[in-house]
């Protein structure tokens, strides 16, 4: 297979078919994967190809969907799962944080639990309540854990396969208004490691730190800024637990100016804990406070006034512009 | 395909043929005794709560709406349970419960402005005795066993003022725990709750038989109370059922599960293809059984309604559709800043200041191209 342009819908798609294919241990399930292959449309195909006992439609009960999976892993499987959208994984939170989180820890290393967590996250489609929240603090706060997020179709393809090859419980989020975005994906490149943010863009006045749906944004910032003459070096974490954070210190150490964005509510997420960390480690080379642009500390907003809600180009380089007042 | 098997409650026949008496598996006996007037009524409301459903399904292909969940087909469970609850009795529906409301006398307005994405399906619960739509699946069900409960705490069981409360929730929901664990408290607590399913044989693409193993109602049985499955395309045995079942709870004898036997027609939502998983001679079969056709050929053969009345409702029905559509096309977009609103009952420092900086940010672009 040579590069191909694909959106990261169809990137997934790809990416969970090659793993499906490589290991017969690895089983998808969730609701309505099967025939319909996903709301998203993410799993097209694959039950056709792989049949009923390696691509399963299940009950419609999340916590049964993620409880299942840690027996299955018991037995040697490599489940993936998917929950249909972020807002329904609540009822699944107890077995995630309690169960599946713990259970290497608890057994002193005896267990392990390859359980992938897939999770369309995130807003900006127009949808209904329950269907456009960003979940990823409350996974990131529970050790035993890892969460990761692609941005592209590229990181799509490669780290849905690493994620279902590692031995560790990973909540996989897909930035669900991005799956419909194009970009090239070479299923021969080299894997760029799982758990390593990446410079997306290089640039040399201020660092933005970004993921998932997110990176989009910061980008089409990043070219608008350099229209007037700034530029922003854009950071993709790809991995919010952990945190890989080497490259940020490197880059804020060289621009002095730190502007982190998540859709994410801004109380206690994952942009205080970056901010924190960047003026602990490079708090000399810091000419203004990090700055977090998020979304507001309010429930999900009615479709009508996301846009409003949702952090946009315009807001990253007013942060930007800030950044430079003090 | 359904079974009519032996069962199944029905009051009216696929030919609009009235059954006189029905016996349910709990051994009860089902009837209803209607005026001519109410009768109409029925299909009054049959043919209203359609056609106001399929102009928002046609609001949504014209991007009026967000997406809308469509009751097609299941219009006779809804409005016959709707019609059997007394004004003190409290609903607890999910997100497709259109024909409810419609019987609570809940502006329509009311769950489209849901699914345009103006706001988030906000009636007054209270005032209306309607809870606000569930989309979390199965959530409703502990909601109106608690809300059970405290109707049992404030001695409104077994009296002349007695309450029940209903939860209305799909098959697909009965796998969730929250279900469950609904059944386990309502039957211990004999708290005066009817559990409304709508078995509309899929959830999304997944058919009945990956939810269960027995017929849903069957299932009471295990939580100890009593379950019953009605036709439910028989707008008369869903009333007569519903209403029995609510007496019960009133009189203080716990809950029942109610399994309306029915079809989807349309899609899951608008977002749905249900040509991924569906025959189409299957819904095609089950059009043979639709609610309205058989309510007004019993009509028509008792002589209880003439072509004049059934053009008048249809006429009466697309007055409202019209104004329907009206309205939503007029309806405004919140203030931006409103998002900041009811987060707390009594607001919070933290959101004061974001409010703040979010008026002054948008202040800013004043004047400019943006
Ligand atoms: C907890 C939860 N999981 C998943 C969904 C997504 N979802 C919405 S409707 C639906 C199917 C529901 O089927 P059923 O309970 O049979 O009700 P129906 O829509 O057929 O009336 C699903 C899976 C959800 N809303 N909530």
């Amino acid at each position: 297979m040579a590069t191909e342009a694909l959106t990261l819908g169809k990137a997934l798609n790809a990416g969970l078919r090659r793993a499906l294919d490589r290991d017969p241990k690895v089983v998808i399930m969730g609701e309505d994967v099967g025939k319909l292959g996903g709301v998203f449309r993410i799993t097209d195909g694959l039950q056709k190809d792989f049949g009923e006992n390696r691509v399963i439609d299940t009950p419609l009960a999340e916590s049964g969907i993620i409880g299942t999976a840690v027996g299955l892993a018991l037995r040697g499987y490599r489940p993936v799962c998917e929950i249909q959208f972020d807002g329904f994984v609540y009822p699944a939170y107890d077995q995630i944080v309690s169960q599946v989180a713990k259970m290497h820890y608890r057994s002193r290393g005896m267990v392990r639990l390859p359980i992938v967590i897939r999770i369309p996250f995130g807003g900006g489609i127009g949808a209904v309540e329950h269907h456009s929240e960003s979940p990823e603090a409350y996974f990131a706060h529970t050790p035993g854990l890892k969460v990761v997020t692609c941005s592209n179709p590229s990181d799509g393809y490669t780290m849905i396969q690493q994620a279902i090859a590692s031995d560790d419980p990973i909540v996989f989020l897909e930035p669900k208004r991005r799956y419909w975005e194009k970009g090239e994906v070479d299923p021969e490149a080299e894997a760029y490691p799982l758990h390593s943010a990446r410079v997306t863009r290089p640039g040399t006045d201020v660092t933005v730190v970004a993921y998932g749906p997110m990176v989009r944004t910061a980008l089409d910032a990043a070219t608008a800024a350099a229209e007037d003459g700034r530029e922003l070096e854009v950071i993709d974490l790809r991995s919010l637990s952990p945190l890989d954070l080497a490259p940020v210190y490197e880059s804020v150490r060289r621009t002095g100016r730190c502007v982190v964005v998540h859709e994410a509510p801004s109380n206690v997420g994952l942009g205080a804990e970056i901010a924190a960390r960047v003026t602990e480690e490079c708090f000399y080379s810091l000419e203004s406070p990090v700055l977090r642009v998020t979304g507001f500390d309010t429930p999900y907003p009615a479709a009508r006034v996301e846009e409003e809600y949702l952090p946009d180009l315009d807001r990253v380089l007013d942060a930007v512009d800030r950044t430079y007042g003090w | 395909m359904a079974r009519d098997d032996d069962t199944l409650v029905q009051l009216l026949t696929p030919d609009g043929e009235r059954v006189d008496r029905a016996v349910g598996p709990d051994g009860v006996e089902y009837s209803v005794d209607l005026t001519d007037a109410e009768y109409r009524g029925f299909y009054r409301d049959l043919v209203t709560v359609r056609r106001l459903d399929a102009e928002a399904t046609a609001l949504q292909r014209q991007g009026e709406l967000g997406i809308w969940a469509s009751l097609l087909g299941q219009e006779a469970a809804q409005v016959g349970s709707g019609r059997a609850l007394r004004p003190q009795d409290m609903v607890f529906p999910t997100y497709r419960e259109h024909g409810v409301l419609y019987c609570r006398g809940i502006d329509p307005i009311m769950p489209l402005s849901l699914f345009r994405g103006v706001d988030q399906g906000a009636w007054d619960p209270i005032e209306t005795r309607c809870g606000m739509y569930t989309i979390v699946i199965g959530a409703q069900t502990l909601h109106a066993t608690g809300y059970a409960m405290g109707i049992t705490m404030d001695g409104k069981v077994g009296n002349d003022d007695g309450e029940a409360a209903i939860a209305y929730f799909g098959d697909g929901a009965t796998s969730q725990g929250d279900v469950n664990e609904a059944f386990i408290w309502s039957a211990v607590y004999t708290a005066p709750v009817v559990f409304f399913c709508q078995n509309n044989q899929y959830a999304i693409s997944e058919p009945i038989e990956r939810q269960t193993r027995v017929p849903l109602y069957q299932r009471a049985a295990g939580f100890g109370f009593p379950g019953v499955r009605v036709d439910g395309n028989d707008v008369l045995a869903s009333y007569a059922v519903t209403r029995h079942a609510l007496d019960h709870a009133r009189g203080g004898q716990g809950p029942t599960l109610i399994e309306a036997y029915t079809y989807r027609m349309g899609a899951h939502t608008t977002s749905d293809d249900p040509s991924r998983y569906r025959p189409p001679a299957e819904a095609e079969a089950w059009r043979s059984r639709d609610p309205i056709a058989r309510l007004a050929a019993f009509l028509g053969k008792q002589q209880i309604a003439d072509e004049s009345f059934f053009a008048e409702v249809d006429e009466q029905a697309r007055t409202e559709a019209v104004r329907l559509r009206e309205r939503v096309l007029t309806m405004p977009d919140p203030a931006p800043d409103s998002i900041f609103d009811n987060v707390y009952p009594h607001g919070s420092p933290l959101l004061d200041g974001e409010r703040e900086r979010f008026n002054a940010y948008r202040k800013s672009f004043e004047g400019s191209a943006h």
